[in-house]
């Protein structure tokens, strides 16, 4: 295998939240929104990560990208440590690793054209090029997401939600990143938009070679976008494996129950196949529970389950399960 | 695709202006507004006497239209024989003045003073915006006439004096503004495309909170004009024998009774002048929130 292009070890996220009413000598409250999660990233590779609202996905990809603070754990880039490097380095690298947003609208400045918003990645990293040349390469990078380029000069207001996210795509590539994080990129659009985005984004990768982080919370998206699927709970990795493996043989009971959840589109095989459907709501991440996070709502959970994290089990090439009975459920 | 096919970008400006023009009464206040400006500007060359001079044989002569009103003092004259309609037009000039400075003073430090604290946050947050409570705790009037004491009477002294009463409602304006964009996407966007603090603070944020700062900016206009002519009632602001509005009617306050119009054109002057300015900011508020537009 080469060199990992993004290597994340044990990455941790708390949150300070201040209690309603609190003094302020009372001691804030720990949030974990992310607890020590880690992953692998090779060139050009495309990792899906699903987890439901509230499993720290997104704060995930903040961190990674670094808009959000890590608390404990390393983020090594193409072999840098991205977590304890100086502000102003930090900024130089940033222009290797871009995110596209869910708010398509909401993420672009809705006070400057569109050619500006494009071209600003460009004239933030090379002062020296001006501002008509990054226009112009913003022009032909609208040409290729989509976009007629005699849209230029029109204002974001003026697009619909999937013409924006084209946009974000766009600003997102200028810099050529060499990895693309997309936080839940097309949940704010339209279903008949979703395949049009999805299938950009999946060309677009393959064409610039970047590597890719799709974080969404519907699988069915994911698993056309991702060659492997890291499934999150709570702020916990519960099972991570290739694309194919992980949605024809999921192992952890979780996985399962998400699989379970997308429906097929024929009635009559959708009525009757089995759907194991998880019960309770996701426990609050201020109190989580002990052990395995999941044993709160876990079908095959046991008592020995709150006592420590569960063991990682490897059942195949690649695929990792943080359940130790997989194999006797 | 050419480039003859782009097409023309309608800029903010050009559709703010439609919004803008769709009020009467905001066009009305601009356009008795920019008369205002007119006259103060070429006031020198217009006023048919010198606002100093004394006409010794004409005390208190009232306007045209009176019994014993005379075509040489159209709106009459004060108790010491000067012209009140030349003493009015100059006069224009000071309150515009005025107006101008102290908007310009208080918006810039409320603005530098409000981003810092929305920005950086934190305990910086805190001691920036307990300071302007204080501010905030003292009598508007009170604090300035303070300032003024400590700085000494004079015009320009108490301009500065009202620009640090305007102060906190500015910084507090532009701090909230600021905290509510910060955490948009597109905010973060530009964090991840490399933006530094500074070009963040005032490229990116600081743009998208300017119309409720405009809107605050007008309505500050006038009331600078008020507090000026309030100061210069007690003795604080201008000083006579220059002839600013509030002074004015301080000087005439002996002949309420006696000759109205003494104090009435002068308080006129300012009563047109600040509605036809908070008649703008009206206008300028629905223009600007994109909530109030029809499409």
């Amino acid at each position: 295998m080469t060199a990992p292009l993004l290597q994340v070890d044990e990455l941790r996220v708390t949150f300070d939240i201040r209690p309603p009413g609190a003094w302020p000598w009372t001691p804030s409250l720990k949030l974990q929104a992310v607890g020590g999660v880690s992953l692998q990233l090779a060139p050009g590779e495309a990792l899906g990560i699903v987890g439901e609202s509230g499993s720290g996905k997104s704060t995930l990809a903040r961190a990674i990208i670094g808009t959000i603070p890590s608390t404990g754990g390393r983020v090594i880039f193409d072999g840098r440590d991205l977590t304890t490097m100086d502000p102003a380095t930090r900024r130089r690298h940033r222009r290797d690793v871009q995110m596209i947003f869910q708010d398509p609208l909401a993420a672009l400045n809705p006070r400057m054209n569109v050619g500006d918003i494009i071209a600003e990645p460009l004239l933030t990293h090379e002062p020296g090029l001006g501002r008509k040349a990054a226009r112009r390469q913003a022009a032909e990078l609208m040409e290729r997401v989509g976009l007629l380029p005699n849209l230029i000069n029109r204002y974001p207001h003026e697009f619909s939600g999937g013409q924006c996210q084209r946009i974000g795509i766009a600003r997102a590539l200028i810099l050529r990143p060499r990895l693309l994080i997309c936080d839940e990129p097309v949940s704010a659009l339209d279903v008949s938009i979703r395949a049009q985005v999805v299938n950009l984004l999946k060309d677009l990768q393959r064409e610039f070679g970047v590597a890719m982080i799709f974080i969404a919370h519907d699988l069915s998206v994911v698993r056309h976008v991702s060659d492997r699927i890291l499934v999150m709970y709570l702020g916990k990795m519960m099972e991570v494996a290739p694309a194919r493996a992980l949605i024809a043989t999921p192992r952890h009971p979780y996985t399962k129950a998400l699989i379970a959840a997308v429906p097929i589109p024929d009635p009559l095989r959708e009525k009757a196949r089995p759907r194991p459907v998880l019960e309770g709501e996701l426990p609050s991440p201020l109190n989580p529970p002990s052990g395995c996070v999941f044993r709160t709502r876990c079908p095959i959970a046991r008592p020995s389950c709150a006592e420590g994290p569960p063991a990682v089990l490897n059942p195949g090439p690649g695929h990792f399960v943080a359940c130790p009975w997989i194999d006797e459920a | 695709m050419s480039v003859a096919d782009t097409e023309k970008p309608i800029s903010p400006l050009v559709e703010n202006w439609h919004y803008f023009t769709h009020s009467r009464g905001a066009l009305v206040g601009l356009i008795v507004f920019m008369f205002m400006v007119v006259v103060a500007l070429i006031s020198p060359w217009i006023a048919p006497h010198d606002p100093a001079v004394q006409y010794r044989d004409a005390f208190l002569v009232p306007p045209v239209w009176e019994d014993g009103g005379q075509w040489k003092f159209i709106l009459g004259t004060d108790s010491v024989g000067r012209d009140l309609l030349s003493r009015i037009m100059v006069g224009a000039r000071y309150s515009l003045l005025i107006g101008l400075v102290v908007v310009a003073m208080s918006l810039t430090s409320g603005i530098v003073v409000g981003l810092i604290a929305g920005f950086v946050g934190g305990r910086t947050d805190t001691i920036i915006m307990r300071i302007m409570d204080i501010l905030l705790a003292f009598p508007s009037l009170l604090l300035a006439l303070v300032l003024v004491a400590i700085l000494g009477p004079s015009l320009f002294n108490a301009m500065i004096a009202i620009a640090v009463t305007n102060l906190p409602h500015f910084s507090r304006l532009t701090r909230g503004e600021v905290m509510g964009q910060k955490g948009l996407d597109y905010v973060t966007a530009t964090r991840v495309a490399g933006a530094s603090r500074l070009r963040l603070m005032f490229r990116t944020i600081l743009p998208n909170c300017l119309a409720p700062l405009i809107v605050q900016g007008t309505l500050a206009f006038s009331n600078a004009i008020l507090d000026a002519a309030a100061l210069g009632f007690l003795g604080m602001g201008a000083q006579p024998p220059t002839p600013e509005w509030g002074t004015m009617l301080a000087d005439a306050r002996e002949y309420i009774t006696s000759a109205w119009w003494v104090v009435t054109m002068p308080g006129l002057a300012i009563l047109v002048t600040v509605i036809a300015i908070n008649l703008i900011g009206d206008g300028l508020r629905d223009a600007l929130d994109p909530k109030l537009k029809r499409s």
